[in-house]
């Protein structure tokens, strides 16, 4: 037996080299959490951004973000609330705690997220006089294989849409991966979210009939994507209805919230 | 012996990890729908295998024969966290891309074998060598790979378009197979293929012949 092979050796080597490694690992992620966070946060700058359909490309993100304000709505009753504070605020974590978020009954819930916050975080962009330009607002839902991740934003008169994108999903590549297609996201801008108080946007099967009455209404289907399609029309009506921003929307639009 | 030349380009044609010895496959189907994806993650699998060569390689004679796997595992995984913790903070959409494949790289074979293979055997130059040279081999199909997916399933490459696509008004009507994993089976498939008909020394030998159909003698 070498002298390498002995117990105290084998456990000086296992110690000493543990110790090196993890002194290499913390000094590496402590030095470059600073920048790690920064990157995190302007990262989701930027999404909200492209979904207001607000993104220039090569200007600074902070600098195009001035002008959007982060409020927290209790979505319960639909009004601004101090009750958390967005810049530490996480809606998905919440939604899995019990005591921050309401269990969906399995009719309330055609967009597949189990639980929904109580608390939300909104965009408010402020347009030159002091009032409310765009408000943004973030959605998320199932698809086929994956919850999608994304942001809807709505003009001041808190029915047309203003624009539509997804930061995050898992949809097959090709098919239900179209949803971040920039040809079909550009025809969400224009469209009318409800009718008669109800929520009635929705994707079409295929591609919409420009002399239908509903046109208004419908956005493209992706094709070969019919549960991808799906999905998506569900998580943005039920983000948009009674349970999500519909009683928010509401009371911003009568400058009650 | 070979020499420091040799140690760095073998591996790249002659000796390829993944065309001859069928190392780190996992990866090559997973992140080579888009070049620039492809090129960050042989920078990150080149730099593992080169600096955990290194490392292997410098404390070999200390290390006991009954914890060497795990000891060569530490060092691996350690280096891939550091690679992981820099990719966040320097390329961050890039490392949401390759999310967990990034620490994936602990588990593939390409590092693994030439820790075990070589760097335990040879000084640290030399390994460290060896191991850049197996990172570009590996890097030299993943590439070429990307190049054909990307191009053929998205019509671009570096995300810049080549080939306008139908659904944004162009000519070119992209083949959806090829942005699915499977499809770089076929692609490393056929760049093994060529690279053997070059090199016909990697043919292998077949394992067993099928013997020639007799008949039974008669009377026998």
């Amino acid at each position: 037996m070498s002298k390498n092979d002995s117990i105290g050796k084998t456990l000086l080597v296992a110690f000493a080299l543990c110790i090196v490694c993890s002194v290499v690992v913390s000094t590496a992620a402590v030095m470059l959490k600073p920048a790690q966070e920064a990157n995190k946060t302007l990262d989701r700058k930027r999404n909200i951004l492209a979904a207001a359909g607000m993104l220039e490309e090569g200007a600074s993100i902070e600098a195009q973000f001035a002008q959007i304000q982060t409020r927290v709505v209790d979505l319960r009753s639909g009004r601004f609330t101090d009750a958390v504070d967005p810049a530490s605020y996480e809606p998905v974590k919440a939604a899995k705690d019990p005591s921050r978020s309401m269990n969906l009954s399995q009719q309330e819930d055609i967009a597949g997220i189990g639980r929904r916050e109580d608390y939300a975080l909104v965009y408010l962009v402020e347009s030159a006089s002091g009032d409310w330009d765009k408000v943004i607002l973030p959605v998320r839902g199932y698809g086929l294989w994956s919850t999608l991740y994304g942001f809807i934003a709505l003009e001041s008169d808190a029915n047309t849409v203003a624009g539509l994108g997804f930061y995050e999903h898992g949809e097959t590549p090709g098919l239900g991966g179209e949803v971040d297609n920039p040809r079909w996201k550009s025809q969400w801008p224009g469209k009318q979210v409800y009718r008669d108080g109800e929520v009635e946007i929705a994707l079409a099967k295929g591609s919409v009939n420009a002399d239908s009455p509903d046109s208004r209404w419908r956005v493209d289907g992706l094709s070969g994507a019919t549960l991808t399609s799906r999905g998506v029309t569900q998580l943005v009506q039920f983000w948009l209805g009674e349970q999500g921003y519909e009683p928010f929307l509401n009371n911003l639009k009568a400058g009650e919230a | 012996m070979m020499t420091m030349k040799e140690t760095l380009v073998t591996p790249i044609f002659r000796d390829n990890p993944i065309a001859l010895q069928i190392l780190g496959i996992c990866s090559a189907l997973a992140v080579t729908s888009s070049l620039q994806v492809t090129m960050v993650m042989c920078i990150a699998l080149t730099s593992v295998v080169a600096f955990s060569s290194l490392f292997i390689s410098a404390i070999r004679s200390q290390i006991p024969s009954s914890i060497r796997i795990i000891v060569q595992m530490t060092i691996i995984a350690s280096l891939v966290i550091v690679v992981d913790q820099v990719l966040k903070a320097v390329a961050y959409d890039i490392s949401k891309q390759l999310s967990v494949f990034v620490g994936l790289i602990i588990t593939n074979c390409i590092v693994m074998g030439r820790a075990e293979a070589y760097a335990m055997k040879n000084p640290p130059l030399p390994s460290f060598v060896d191991g850049l040279g197996n990172g570009l081999g590996y890097s030299v199909v993943l590439l070429a790979v990307a190049f054909f997916r990307e191009l053929f399933g998205s019509g671009k490459l570096f995300g810049i378009e080549i080939l306008p696509l139908v659904t944004e008004g162009g000519w070119y009507n992209p083949n959806g197979l090829l942005l699915l994993p499977p499809s770089a089976f076929f692609l490393i498939g056929a760049f093994i293929w060529i690279l053997r008909s070059v090199d016909k020394k990697q043919v292998e030998e077949p394992d067993f012949r099928i013997a020639k159909h007799t008949t039974a003698e008669e009377g026998a």
